[in-house]
């Protein structure tokens, strides 16, 4: 029966889309069919607002293995025959209306991208934003998506080995979830997302197919409005001991020539992985959705096509060596059904009880494909006025400082986030090298080697909404910053591109401008974008979020030995600040949070200075010059003198700087700058090599008490107690 | 002597605590299936593994399916007759499942998921562990969502007459208080031990403890211990 415009509508088409599928097929489409193109060319599959600047952002590079949008992750030569895979998703809609499911499913999928590579995941990081944590909703949202993450994570055996949490008001309906996932492949044993081969037998393998998450793609494209609730069925179910099992038979398979292709099922389901993999490959399959094994009687075909039930792949296997994935998938306890084979013809075809429901070419599904390309208009937003009008001097300079750190050290955007990493797993897999070493970046040696990774998420969205094209260059920077402080060198950057609706040209402006600013400073820093996602449409009554492109980044350290740690180590030694002191309290969150100033300039910034930074910071840890490194990021340099210190207990004396705000000193917010210490006989050979480059000497490391140009602060423990605590009192 | 690691589809420590055996500590490890059943080639003097993990998923209670596992049918077996088994995290949850220790692990007092390095020290040098480490606070990562030990008075005070309290919580410098205990167990207990001294069953994970590299190598001891052979200490 022919889908009317109506029904197409109602799916999230829009008339001119209608329209076009009818051309493509030479006729109108049934609703099965309609139904698959609504969720492949939604904005969560196609990509179909954005890939007109993402194939802008720089994709090459010398370790690349594939190029960005190629494969289900990024690929990236690491040397001694290995390759890391890694790659960042959202799922803000679905943990919007069912945290704990959402964010559980969030974390399964993006494992799963990573080990239907053939890649064994290492490290989960992840990437979490909430509106004001004084709200219950949010106390409700944090826990429930925390305890999610918790749940899969802990369960699937990979360990969460860093992330960042921010609390905005723009957040508030709206939260932020991205996962990312690390994995560890030897080269040439990768699978691809393909198929090929006509005759060679199509596999579902896996989980059973139910009626969850149906539509997941077109919900992921809306704004989340009162009736979302509604919505529920759209959220998927997570099972976590599934997926333990599916990853271990997925490894069995690698290196023995079975498999011509595997695709996990993520958004779109059945849909998108048939399609997906016949485009690639260039050919067509003919299933039958009768063999599908599933949770419910007499699922519909459209229900088993959209299906986005979780724990799932699609494996094309050689012909006639069936039996011998079977055996894997049995030995495993794990359904694997073939529910079809690979055609020459490039159309799928779907069958249901020996009726066709769908006949369509592959390739007109597809992002690259058929799937719409659109430009939105674009305008600079309104508020950048009240950004531009702003005077810091306006501000009165802060005169009770220490009453000021007191405040700032206790806001939950900088105050320990303890209560929520201890409900991760963080040390499964014994490679996590940073929990007895704390450094900027999480380092996670690769066992069997003297290797280790420096993963790092970043992004600050404040800094994004004053200036997108500076705020991109940050976000990118920062993560950077935090690999080179680490002892690690950049190889490659996942985004999650995480905005509000594009049709709004002022939304569409941020997302243009942030997307140059990283492209600039991915070039800057040789960190081609191997990959990502895009989700749009986090919007409410209330508004956008903040511009959120999500930095996940992947360092290498050739020996672990080198790595780099954030911790003072011995009273008496010296503490030196690489970088140039700044009169800047602007887009901090000082001037935001206590003086309730939305609207300033982004912090001073420029991306050579910052090369320049970087390359002292290596060069002085490759000289041994320096025995801790720790970047100045929100709170400015008071913050982050506590946190060097309170690992080993230690203390600081500093002196202020004479010549700027005392509160710009302490808590201002301009970039580039790394609190370092010294060994005071190696202050001499450290300054000799930071040469010309800008640097302070700030003070020393004391036992334990806190000095500021002379005046007792209090000693470390009182501070670490109260930067510790924060979040959980807050919470109970 | 040997050590054989038992493999459940949802175990997530084996390969770690296979790495910390074999690459750190230099002993030979076997590992095995859980829908095998052959342990044969193991004699009491080797030792059989419960690794940490979600064994069979635990969606029913944390190691209530596991115990009937074929493979775990012949460990039960293998420590009735005085071989060495030792169970951490998921593994002692089975063990006690298995009824091979007393007591249960039930849900942390604070209902949530905890990970973090937790100092522990010997309760006692009445078994193979007691005997083999020194007598400090050890730092030893927890990483669990059901670790409260507890047990009836009756079984309590059985296990403290008898010694079979391996380990406690306590601070790093080794103070025993309920304020260093992270899930609520009673009596601050982190291990026990059977009444033969062959089953160990302990919360924290020691194979996380045993690398160079790591920078924490408070475990390689308590492994260790599994090596040697218990041997009553007279009683003065």
């Amino acid at each position: 029966m022919e889908a009317t415009l109506e029904q197409a509508r109602q799916l999230g088409l829009q008339e001119a889309e209608f329209e076009e599928i009818k051309k493509i097929l030479g006729r109108t489409p049934n609703f099965n069919e309609t139904a698959m193109y609504s969720v492949m060319w939604s904005e969560h599959c196609s990509y179909k607002n954005s890939i007109k600047y993402l194939k802008k952002l720089p994709r090459e590079g010398s370790r690349l293995l594939v190029k960005a949008g190629e494969e289900n992750a990024g690929l990236v030569d690491i040397g001694d025959g290995l390759a890391v895979v890694f790659k960042i998703e959202s799922h803000n809609h679905p943990s919007a209306i069912e945290p704990f499911q959402g964010a559980a499913t969030g974390v399964g999928g993006i494992h799963r991208d990573i080990f239907t590579m053939g890649a064994r995941p290492v490290a989960a990081l992840n990437s979490l934003r909430f509106g004001n944590l004084k709200h219950p909703k949010t106390q409700h949202l944090l826990k429930g998506i925390v305890k999610g993450i918790s749940h899969y994570g802990n369960c699937f055996g990979v360990p969460t080995v860093g992330g960042e949490v921010y609390f905005e008001d723009c957040y508030q309906t709206n939260p932020l979830v991205n996962a990312m996932s690390v994995g560890i492949v030897k080269v040439g044993q990768t699978f691809s997302a393909t198929s090929y081969g006509e005759g060679n037998p199509v596999f579902i393998v896996g989980a059973a197919t139910g009626k969850d998450g149906i539509g997941g793609a077109s919900f992921a494209s809306a704004d989340i409005t009162e009736d979302s609730a509604e919505q529920l069925p759209a959220v998927q179910v997570g099972d976590p001991f599934e997926e333990k099992k599916l990853l271990e038979a997925c490894m069995e398979l690698v290196g023995k020539n079975l498999v011509i292709g595997m695709q996990d099922m993520g958004a779109a389901g059945i849909s998108c992985s048939t399609s997906e993999m016949s485009a690639k490959g260039q050919h067509g399959m003919k299933i039958d959705l009768s063999k599908v094994p599933t949770r419910q009687e007499n699922m519909k075909a459209w229900e088993m096509l959209l299906s986005e039930s979780q724990e799932r792949m699609l494996i094309v296997i050689e012909k006639g060596k069936e039996a011998e994935v079977q055996a894997i998938f049995d030995k495993w306890d794990i359904h694997c059904e073939q529910i079809g084979e690979v055609t020459k013809e490039e159309r799928l075809k779907y069958y249901l009880n020996g009726e066709l429901m769908a006949d369509v070419p592959g390739e007109s599904l597809v992002l690259g494909g058929g799937a719409p390309v659109y430009e939105r208009e674009y305008k600079e937003p309104a508020y950048f006025a009240q950004v531009n009008a702003f005077d810091q001097d306006s501000i009165p300079e802060a005169q009770d400082l220490k009453a000021v750190a007191e405040q700032i050290i206790r806001l939950p955007n900088i105050a320990s986030k303890r209560w929520v990493y201890e409900q991760y797993d963080s040390m499964v897999g014994t490679a996590n090298a940073s929990t007895n070493n704390p450094s900027d970046a999480a380092i996670v040696r690769i066992h069997g080697t003297e290797k280790a990774l420096a993963v790092t998420v970043d992004c600050n969205s404040r800094y994004v909404f004053l200036n997108p094209y500076v705020g991109g260059m940050i976000a990118v920077s920062e993560a950077a910053r935090n690999i080179v402080c680490s002892g690690g060198q950049p190889v490659g950057v996942t985004n999650c591109l995480n905005f509000g609706n594009p049709y709004n040209p002022e939304v569409y402006y941020q997302f243009v401008h942030a997307l140059r600013g990283m492209s600039d400073a991915c070039i800057q820093f040789d960190a081609p974008v191997t990959g990502g996602n895009v989700s749009f449409y986090n919007q409410s009554e209330d508004g956008p979020v903040y511009p959120t492109p999500t930095i996940g980044m992947v360092g290498v350290l050739d020996n672990i030995a080198d790595a780099m740690t954030l911790d003072f180590k011995n009273e008496g030694d010296h503490i030196y600040l690489l970088g140039r002191s700044r009169n800047d309290i602007n887009g901090s969150e000082y001037l935001f949070k206590l003086h309730n100033v939305t609207h300033s300039p982004a912090p001073h910034f420029d991306l050579q200075e910052e090369a320049a930074l970087q390359n002292k910071v290596a060069e002085l840890i490759k000289n041994k010059l320096i025995r801790s490194a720790h970047d100045v990021s929100e709170g400015g340099l008071f913050p982050t003198l506590l946190e060097s210190a309170a690992v080993n207990g230690k203390g600081f004396s500093i002196a202020l700087h004479k010549d700027l705000r005392k509160d710009a000193f302490l808590f201002g917010e301009a970039q580039s700058r790394v609190v370092v210490s010294v060994r005071p006989d190696q202050q001499k050979a450290f300054e000799a090599v930071v040469g010309d480059h800008p640097m302070e000497h700030l003070g020393t490391v004391t036992a334990g008490d806190i000095l500021i140009d002379g005046a007792g602060w209090g000693t470390i423990p009182e501070w670490k107690v109260q930067y510790d605590t924060a979040i959980e009192n807050e919470l109970s | 002597m040997k050590f054989g690691i038992v493999v459940f589809p949802g175990s997530n420590c084996d390969r770690d605590m296979q790495h910390a055996l074999q690459d750190e500590l230099q002993q030979e490890v076997v590992m095995l299936w859980h829908k095998d059943k052959d342990l044969s080639m193991f004699s009491t003097d080797d030792c059989i593994v419960l690794p940490g993990g979600f064994s069979y998923g635990d969606y029913l209670r944390c190691g209530a399916l596991a115990r009937f596992s074929p493979m775990m049918e012949q460990v039960i077996g293998f420590a009735r007759r005085g071989g060495k088994v030792l169970g951490v995290c998921n593994g002692f949850q089975i063990l006690c499942e298995a009824g091979l220790l007393p007591g249960v692990l039930l849900q942390n007092d604070n209902q949530k998921f905890i990970c973090r390095n937790v100092y522990i020290r010997k309760t006692s040098e009445q078994n193979l562990m007691g005997k083999a480490v020194e007598d400090k606070a050890l730092k030893i990562p927890v990483a669990h969502g059901e670790g409260r030990y507890f047990a009836d008075e009756a079984t309590l005070a059985h296990l403290e007459q008898n010694n079979q309290i391996v380990f406690q919580y306590c601070d790093e410098n080794g103070t025993v208080d309920r304020k260093f205990n992270p899930n609520g167990a009673i009596n601050d207990i982190a291990g026990i031990c059977n009444e033969g001294r062959n089953v160990y069953g302990m919360m924290p994970h020691p194979e996380r403890a045993c690398s160079d590299t790591l920078n924490n190598t408070d475990g390689r001891a308590i492994l260790k211990a599994l090596v040697e052979s218990w041997v009553a200490v007279p009683t003065a």
